[in-house]
């Protein structure tokens, strides 16, 4: 066994479930993510924030192993990013996903076992159970059998959620997790994610929306192609550290919320490359 | 005639048994391959691969070893470039397709202009002979078509992950790159063996029709699989009897079957009626 570098084995043995040095990302030569430094604990709740393009689906695509960094070491869960895959959990954003795609509820769920299922294997009494289970805690439960397209915009969001918990992840990788959907269905999400951390894993998710941020998520990354800063939210989430990461487009209001001005239209000039697809293309 | 004198009637002669045989064959897993075509938008790629291999079966041809050889390395090897090139290229994915197969199957018609003699066996590459099949094409398609829905069977799980969400299966440890690189290389041998049937030109019928039905009437993916097998299956058959009774072309007369069971399930499911047409606003609306 080589721990040359004296990398433990286990999340339980590790302070850290994420740690990146110096690591830089590009789609071809455009720069997403600059020479970025990050130690994320076990157990955090941890939301990243920034404007459009600033790369905060690349941060959390490449903890999740799926864009290679061009320079610099990430480690996750004590490994190399893909190592661990079976114990992490990654939903992407709901524009991302084809939501005409011939699966229902309970088959969305389900891919949460895929991988701890095995090849050629059928789901057993166990992987049932724990998608019943999952369905349940996120208030989706006697949903199995819809299709996933005629659920609304925040009953796809409780059911991607599901699929994550189904496959009991030590890290949540939540692109947009709370992006338009309802007051209710928000509140319902934040607190199942804060027990997560609670319960010791390590629940990091991207957001647009400042005021959730600074309420629900105990820390906070503000990133704009670098880490800008990042702590707990009630001292990062102030009028100098946004203005920062926003460049113009933060109204800080007198009671110290932020809200973004302009913010979904900034596609054509993102410097991170993210590539966005909407619903609605035939 | 009787009923039952018109459907046995054909079945007296071997070269109708045999064809009945391998429509059906190739019908079942270019159905349940075609399930995986559609969903993933691969329909153009499908027509791409079945064109690309008519260079390899000419070449084949031209040194005297068995044809599908020929025709299966050019159409996986197609296949495997095509997901190389949407990869890493820099190109937009159709204009790529779009070049390699016009290409690779002009390549086809200068080789086969090369040869001084009409060659029957050829042509009926290009357009599909489900009546000249022999016993030793039945054991073949039998072999490769129980090849490739084995696969399917045993990576079923993975391969609907991967193309429903190929981002989150990556993610959780699937190989999703490497079971791209399958899909398509399977897409190929699956088209290979259905050329002889069915043609180059109307393969991607084969693939694509059949789950676009299955696609208008069920809400789940094996359901629009198992709709797929059936639509193959019933087509096979009555195009079998239509081009023996009107004395049309056989393949040809199969796609027909199989396009009009389209047009039936889209006159007639409730998801592209006025169903489906309030839960595609209630999707752009949201």
């Amino acid at each position: 066994m080589t721990l040359a570098a004296g990398v433990p084995e286990t999340a339980a043995a590790t302070e850290f479930a994420v740690r990146m040095r110096d690591v830089t990302v590009a789609y071809g030569d455009r720069v997403a993510l600059d020479d970025v430094d990050l130690e994320i604990r076990a157990g955090a709740l941890l939301a990243v924030i920034g404007p459009n393009g600033a790369g905060k689906s690349t941060l959390l695509k490449a903890i999740a192993g799926l864009i290679p960094s061009v320079a610099g070491t990430i480690e996750v869960l004590g490994a190399p990013p893909g190592e661990a895959a079976r114990r992490v959990a990654y939903v992407p954003q709901a524009e991302l996903v084809d939501w005409g795609f011939p699966v229902t509820v309970g088959d969305v769920v389900m891919m949460g076992r895929v991988p701890l299922i095995g090849i050629g294997r059928s789901p057993s009494r166990a992987d049932r159970w724990a998608v019943r289970d999952a369905l349940e805690t996120v208030g989706m439960a006697g949903e199995d059998g819809r299709q996933i397209g005629t659920l609304s915009g925040g009953q796809r969001r409780r059911v991607f959620l599901a699929r994550a918990m189904a496959a009991r992840p030590d890290l949540y990788l939540l692109d947009e997790p709370v992006t338009g959907v309802d007051a209710t269905t928000e509140e319902d999400l934040m607190r199942l994610l804060e027990a997560e951390a609670a319960a010791g894993r390590t629940v990091i998710a991207s957001t647009h929306d400042l005021a959730a941020a600074a309420h629900h998520f105990h820390q906070v990354a503000l990133i704009n192609g670098r880490i800008v800063a990042i702590g707990p939210s009630d001292i990062v989430m102030n009028r100098e550290l946004l203005r920062t990461t926003y460049g113009g487009h933060v109204v800080v209001l007198p009671e110290g919320e932020g809200t973004i001005i302009d913010d979904a239209h900034h596609h054509d000039d993102a410097p991170a490359g993210e590539r966005h697809f909407h619903e609605g293309r035939s | 005639m009787s009923p039952v004198e018109f459907l046995l009637d054909p079945m007296r002669l071997g070269f109708m048994q045999r064809g009945l045989v391998a429509a059906v064959l190739v019908g079942i897993v270019c159905a349940v391959m075609g399930a995986f075509v559609v969903l993933r938008g691969l329909a153009f790629i499908g027509d791409a691969v079945s064109h690309a291999a008519f260079p390899g079966l000419v070449i084949a041809f031209l040194l005297g070893i068995p044809l599908y050889i020929g025709g299966a390395i050019a159409a996986v090897s197609t296949a495997l470039a095509i997901g190389w090139v949407a990869q890493r290229g820099r190109l937009r994915f159709d204009t790529a397709v779009g070049v390699l197969f016009a290409g690779m199957f002009a390549l086809g018609i200068v080789l086969f202009s090369t040869i001084d003699n009409y060659v029957a066996d050829l042509f009926s590459y290009l357009l599909g002979n489900v009546l000249g099949i022999t016993f030793a094409d039945i054991v073949q398609v039998t072999v490769l078509g129980a090849i490739v829905l084995a696969v399917v069977f045993v990576l079923r799980k993975e391969f609907l992950y991967a193309s429903f969400d190929p981002a989150g299966a990556a993610a959780s440890g699937l190989p999703v790159e490497w079971l791209d690189y399958l899909l398509l290389g399977l897409i190929g041998v699956t088209i290979v063996v259905s050329i002889q049937t069915v043609g180059i030109v109307l393969v991607v019928a084969m693939l694509v029709t059949p789950a676009a039905t299955g696609q208008l009437l069920v809400d789940r993916f094996w359901d629009l699989v198992r709709v797929a097998i059936a639509v193959a299956v019933v087509s096979a058959l009555v195009g079998l009897y239509l081009s023996y009774y009107l004395n049309v072309a056989s393949g040809a007369s199969i796609v027909l079957i199989e396009t009009l069971c389209f047009a039936l399930a889209l006159a007639l499911s409730p998801k592209s009626g006025w169903v489906g047409r309030r839960r595609r606003a209630a999707v752009t609306n949201r």
